[in-house]
C-alpha cells in the first residue's frame, strides 16, 4: 500500500505533462490574417515555399490534409454551410464537375501563367476552379525485366490481355484509389461505355492483381519497387520512370504511352469562406513561378506553366503522352457511380 | 437511501455520459441523419431499399463470418499465450508479452505492407498461396487482435486464486477437469469481455480487409468508407451504420448474457507464477505458434527497415529526422513522434478517468432487476464507438460541432478524445470483471467502521483495482499511439502523428520514403513495447507490497 502515493505522483506527473499537447495550439492570428487551405494527403509545400507567401501576401497560412481527392471533394460538400477553410486545392478532373454542380466554389477568374488554360475544366464557363499541375496515370513496365526474359514489351491496353503477360500486371483499385480510378476511366475511353466490362473481365481472367493503393502496387509487387515483387507491369505515372535511375545515366522503366490518362488538379475559393481575399491570394501564388518550378519535386506532376524549367532528371526520363485518353467530366460526373460499382461487380466476381 | 444510491450513480455516470453525447451520438446521428433527407424531405425508403439490396447482404455475411471466425483464432491462440505469460516463470517473460503487444498499435497501412512483403507471391511464404485470400484477412486480423485476448484475460487470470483449483487437483480431477469445472468458469467474464472486443474490432478493421484480400472482399467498414468517400450515396451508407449499430447492440446483448455468472464474487490473490513443468508443452507450443504468428510479419518490417539501395545500412534511420525525399512530409518523423507521445497521454488519462468513472458505476451491485438492467444498459452504451466506422464519425464531427456553443472541430483535444473514445471500452472491459469481483462485504464492513464512500473505494477497491488499471492504462496509450482511422481526419497538418506521417511517407514514390516508414514503424513499435514494460515492470513492483 505505501507505493500508491508514489504511483499518484506519477499519475499526477504524467496528468502534468499532458496538457502538452494543448501548448502551441493557437492558430496565430484572428480570422482577417489567416487563410486555410484544405487539401488532399499527397499535398506537399515546402517551409520555405510557405513563407515566401506568408511575407508577401501578409497572411498566416494554415493548411488542413486528409483524404483523398474524393474524400476531399465529398468532404467539401458535406461541410458547403460552413466550410472548414478557404480555399482548396486538390479537386480533380474526375470530381471537379461534382464539386461546381454541388456549389462548393465561389467564381474566381486568375490570370493564367503560358498554357495553362488548355487544362481549363470543360464546362466551367464560371471559372470556379484554376488548374495548378497535371500529369498522366499510365501503364509502367519494367524494362530490365522484360530484356532479361527475352519477350516484347507491351505497348497497348489491349496487349495486357494477351497470353504474353498472364499474372503480370498489377494495379490498385478504382474504388479505393485516384490513379485506380483515372486508369478505368482511361479503359472506358478506349473501349467504350459498353465495351469496358469485357475488357476488364478478360484483364481479370489474365490474371491482374489488384491492391488497394498505388504504394500497395507499386512498393510491394513490382519488380523495381521498394520490396522484392515480381510483377514487370505495373499502374503508375507518366514521370515514374526519373524515380527509378540505374545510377548509370539511365532508367529502368519506362510509361507506355498509348495507356495514359491525364489527371489535373485544380486550385478553389471556396464558397463562404471567411477570407476570400486570403484565399484568391493563395490561388495566384499557387500559379507563381516559385510554386510552379517546386511541383515536380514536391507532389510529382507536371506544372500547367509550360514556361517552367523541368528538374533534369525529369527533362530526361519523365516524357509526356501527347495523346492521353480523356472523357468528358459532365459524363464522368454522370455516370462514375454506376461505374464504380459495376466495375466492383466485374472483379469481384 | 434508494434514491441516494442511484443520484451517485447518475452524479458518476454524468460526465462520461456528457462525453459521449457530444463526440459520438451527435456526430453519428448527424451523418445519419443526411441518409434520411432527400432534397429537403425526410425519406426512409431510400435507406429501406438499400437494405433489400443482396450487395448489403453479401457483406454484411462476410463482415460477421470473417470476424467471428478471426475471434474464435484470437481466442484459440491467446487463452493458452495468456496462461504461459501469466502463470509461468521463465526468462524474458516481460520482454515477450510487451512485444506482442506491437502488433495492435502498428498501423494498417504498414501491417498489410508487411504481410503482403511475407505472403505475396514473392514472398518466402507465398506458396501458400495466401495473398488476396479471405485466409490472409483472418491471419492479419488475428495477428492484430491476439493481444487483446492475452492481455485481458491474463491479467484475470495472474489475479486469481489458485487455491480452488489446486484443491481440485488434490481431489483427484485431471488439468483438463480443473479446466473445465474451476479455471474457466472464473476466467470466462474477462474471456468474453475480451471476445467482444475482438469481435468489433475484426467487424470494424477497414485496412486489413482491403489490402490482404485484393479489393475482392468488402466488409460493412469498407463498403461504407466507398459509399462516403467516393460515391457520396449517403442513403447507402446511412442504412449500413445503422445496420452496424443494431449488430453490435445484439452482440453486447448476447455478451452480457454470457458474461454473467450467479456470483462475480471472485478471491483475488495473487499466485506467484510457477516454474515450468512438463505438462505445460502443449501451451508453450501454441505460444511458440502465436508468437511465431506476430513476430514473421514485424520481422519483415525490421529487415526491409535496415535495407537501402540493396545493402544493409541504417541510412533510414538516420533519415527519421528529415522530412523525406522531395519534402515528403511537413515535419519530420521525430517531431511527430513526439506529437504521437504526447496526445497519447492526453487519450490515456481520459480514458482512464472515464472508463475508471464508468467502470465503478456499472460494477456496483444492484439493489434491483430494473437497477441492474439500467447498469448494464450504461455499460454497453459505451462500447457502441467501437462499432461505428470511423468514417462515419469523422465525416460526422466536420458536419455537426461547428458551430458554437459546440465549435469543437478545430480543437486540438479532438485527436485525444477521439482516440480515448476507441480505447474507453477496453478500459472499461479490465475493469469491470475485476471490480465486480470485488467482495461487497468488504466495502460494507469498511463503511461500518466508519469509512466514507472515498475512504471505502480507496482501501477496498483501489488495491484491487491497481494492477488492472496499470493494464488498461498500457492499453489505452498503445490504441492511441497507433490510432489511425480517426486520427486521419481529425489531426491537425502542423502536428501530425506517426501513423499519419507513416502512411504519407509510404504513398510517396522513391524508396527512400519506403525506407523510412518501415523505420518509423519499427520505431513506432519499438515506443509501444518500451511503454508496455515499463507498465509491467512498475505495476509488478507495486503490488509486491501488499
Amino acid at each position: 500500500m505505501r507505493r500508491i502515493p508514489v504511483a499518484v505522483a506519477v499519475v499526477s506527473a504524467a496528468l502534468l505533462t499532458a496538457s502538452c499537447s494543448l501548448v502551441g495550439s493557437g492558430d496565430g492570428g484572428d480570422d482577417d490574417t489567416k487563410v486555410v487551405l484544405v487539401t488532399h494527403e499527397s499535398f506537399v509545400m515546402s517551409k520555405k515555399l510557405q513563407k515566401q507567401f506568408e511575407d508577401e501576401s501578409g497572411y498566416d497560412l494554415v493548411i488542413k490534409a486528409s483524404g483523398d481527392a474524393g474524400a476531399l471533394t465529398n468532404k467539401l460538400v458535406l461541410t458547403k454551410d460552413d466550410p472548414t477553410g478557404d480555399a482548396v486545392f486538390g479537386i480533380d478532373n474526375t470530381f471537379g464537375s461534382r464539386a461546381i454542380d454541388e456549389g462548393v466554389l465561389a467564381p474566381y477568374a486568375a490570370k493564367l501563367p503560358d498554357g495553362a488554360s488548355t487544362y481549363a475544366l470543360a464546362g466551367d464557363d464560371e471559372h470556379a476552379l484554376t488548374p495548378v499541375d497535371t500529369g498522366n496515370v499510365c501503364v509502367n513496365v519494367d524494362d530490365t525485366w522484360f530484356a532479361d526474359k527475352g519477350i516484347p514489351e507491351p505497348r497497348s491496353l489491349e496487349d495486357l490481355v494477351k497470353p504474353d503477360y498472364k499474372d503480370l500486371f498489377v494495379t490498385p483499385g478504382a474504388t479505393t484509389s485516384s490513379p485506380g480510378l483515372a486508369f478505368l476511366l482511361a479503359t472506358i475511353a478506349e473501349f467504350g461505355e459498353d465495351g469496358w466490362q469485357d475488357y476488364w473481365g478478360r484483364l481479370m481472367a489474365n490474371g491482374t492483381e489488384l491492391t488497394q493503393g498505388w504504394s500497395d502496387a507499386y512498393e510491394v509487387d513490382f519488380t523495381q519497387g521498394g520490396g522484392n515483387g515480381d510483377r514487370p507491369i505495373v499502374l503508375s505515372y507518366d514521370s515514374s520512370p526519373a524515380f527509378t535511375l540505374d545510377g548509370q545515366g539511365g532508367t529502368t522503366t519506362s510509361a507506355l504511352l498509348d495507356t495514359c490518362f491525364r489527371q489535373v488538379e485544380y486550385a478553389g475559393v471556396l464558397a463562404g469562406a471567411h477570407n476570400p481575399d486570403g484565399a484568391r491570394a493563395l490561388v495566384d501564388f499557387m500559379l507563381s513561378e516559385p510554386f510552379q518550378e517546386a511541383l515536380p519535386d514536391a507532389m510529382y506532376v507536371f506544372p500547367v506553366d509550360s514556361s517552367v524549367a523541368l528538374p533534369e532528371d525529369w527533362a530526361r526520363f519523365a516524357r509526356q503522352p501527347e495523346h492521353p485518353f480523356t472523357v468528358d467530366p459532365a459524363q464522368i460526373a454522370e455516370h462514375r457511380d454506376e461505374w464504380l460499382r459495376d466495375w466492383s461487380d466485374v472483379t469481384s466476381r | 437511501m434508494r434514491g441516494r444510491r442511484l443520484l451517485t450513480m447518475a452524479g458518476l455516470a454524468l460526465g462520461p455520459l456528457l462525453v459521449l453525447a457530444v463526440f459520438f451520438v451527435l456526430p453519428v446521428s448527424g451523418m445519419i441523419g443526411r441518409g434520411f433527407v432527400v432534397d429537403g424531405r425526410f425519406d426512409v425508403s431510400g435507406v429501406v431499399d438499400v437494405l433489400g439490396r443482396p450487395r448489403t447482404h453479401r457483406v454484411l455475411w462476410f463482415t460477421v463470418w470473417s470476424a467471428g471466425l478471426a475471434t474464435i483464432c484470437s481466442v484459440v491462440l491467446g487463452l493458452p499465450a495468456a496462461y504461459v505469460l501469466h502463470r509461468l516463470a521463465f526468462p524474458l517473460r516481460n520482454l515477450v508479452r510487451a512485444l506482442l503487444l506491437v502488433p495492435f498499435v502498428l498501423p494498417t497501412v504498414v501491417v498489410g505492407v508487411a504481410f503482403r512483403l511475407l505472403v505475396g507471391e514473392s514472398g518466402p511464404l507465398g506458396f501458400l498461396g495466401l495473398d488476396g485470400t479471405p485466409v490472409a484477412i483472418i491471419a492479419g486480423l488475428t495477428f492484430f487482435n491476439v493481444a487483446v485476448v492475452i492481455r485481458a484475460v491474463g491479467v484475470a487470470w495472474e489475479s486469481l486464486d489458485p487455491r480452488p483449483a489446486e484443491a481440485a487437483a488434490a481431489l483427484g480431477a485431471t488439468p483438463a477437469q480443473v479446466f473445465r469445472t474451476v479455471t474457466f468458469p472464473a476466467l470466462r467474464p474477462a474471456l468474453v469481455s475480451a471476445a467482444s472486443v475482438v469481435f468489433l474490432f475484426c467487424a470494424t478493421s477497414f485496412g486489413v480487409v482491403l489490402t490482404l484480400g485484393g479489393l475482392r472482399y468488402s466488409s460493412v467498414e469498407t463498403e461504407i468508407y466507398l459509399l462516403t468517400t467516393q460515391l457520396l450515396d449517403l442513403q447507402a451508407a446511412a442504412a449500413l451504420s445503422i445496420l452496424q449499430l443494431l449488430a453490435v447492440t445484439a452482440l453486447l446483448v448476447l455478451a452480457g448474457r454470457l458474461r454473467r455468472v450467479p456470483d462475480p464474487t471472485v478471491e483475488r490473490r495473487t499466485a506467484r507464477p510457477r516454474p515450468v513443468r512438463r505438462q505445460d508443452a502443449g501451451q508453450l507450443a501454441l505460444t511458440f505458434l502465436t508468437l511465431a504468428l506476430v513476430a514473421a510479419p514485424i520481422l519483415t518490417l525490421v529487415l526491409g527497415s535496415l535495407r537501402a539501395h540493396g545493402e544493409w545500412t541504417l541510412a533510414n534511420y538516420r533519415n527519421l529526422d528529415s522530412v523525406g525525399a522531395g519534402n515528403a512530409l511537413l515535419v519530420p518523423v521525430t517531431s511527430a513522434l513526439v506529437t504521437s507521445l504526447r496526445t497519447a497521454v492526453d487519450a490515456t488519462w481520459m480514458a482512464l478517468l472515464l472508463g475508471g468513472l464508468i467502470a465503478v458505476v456499472v460494477s456496483r451491485r444492484s439493489v434491483s432487476p430494473a437497477e441492474r438492467r439500467l447498469r448494464s444498459t450504461l455499460d454497453g452504451i459505451f462500447m457502441l464507438p467501437l462499432g461505428v466506422s470511423a468514417v462515419t464519425l469523422g465525416f460526422g464531427f466536420l458536419i455537426t460541432l461547428d458551430r458554437p456553443p459546440l465549435e469543437l472541430r478545430e480543437s486540438p483535444l479532438l485527436v485525444p478524445i477521439a482516440q480515448a473514445l476507441v480505447a474507453l471500452p477496453l478500459v472499461v472491459r479490465i475493469l469491470v470483471p475485476v471490480l465486480a469481483g470485488a467482495d461487497d462485504r468488504q466495502r460494507q464492513a469498511a463503511a461500518s467502521l466508519g469509512a466514507g464512500p472515498l475512504r471505502a473505494f480507496a482501501t477496498v477497491d483501489l488495491p484491487l483495482v491497481w494492477r488492472p488499471l496499470l493494464a488498461a492504462a498500457g492499453f489505452a496509450f498503445a490504441i492511441s499511439l497507433g490510432e489511425f482511422g480517426a486520427t486521419s481526419f481529425l489531426f491537425r497538418d502542423e502536428h501530425p502523428t506517426l501513423p499519419v506521417v507513416i502512411y504519407q511517407l509510404i504513398g510517396r514514390p522513391g524508396s527512400d520514403n519506403f525506407g523510412m516508414a518501415l523505420a518509423a514503424s519499427v520505431v513506432l513499435a519499438a515506443a509501444t513495447a518500451l511503454v508496455v514494460l515499463v507498465v509491467d515492470r512498475f505495476g509488478t513492483r507495486s503490488l509486491g507490497t501488499f
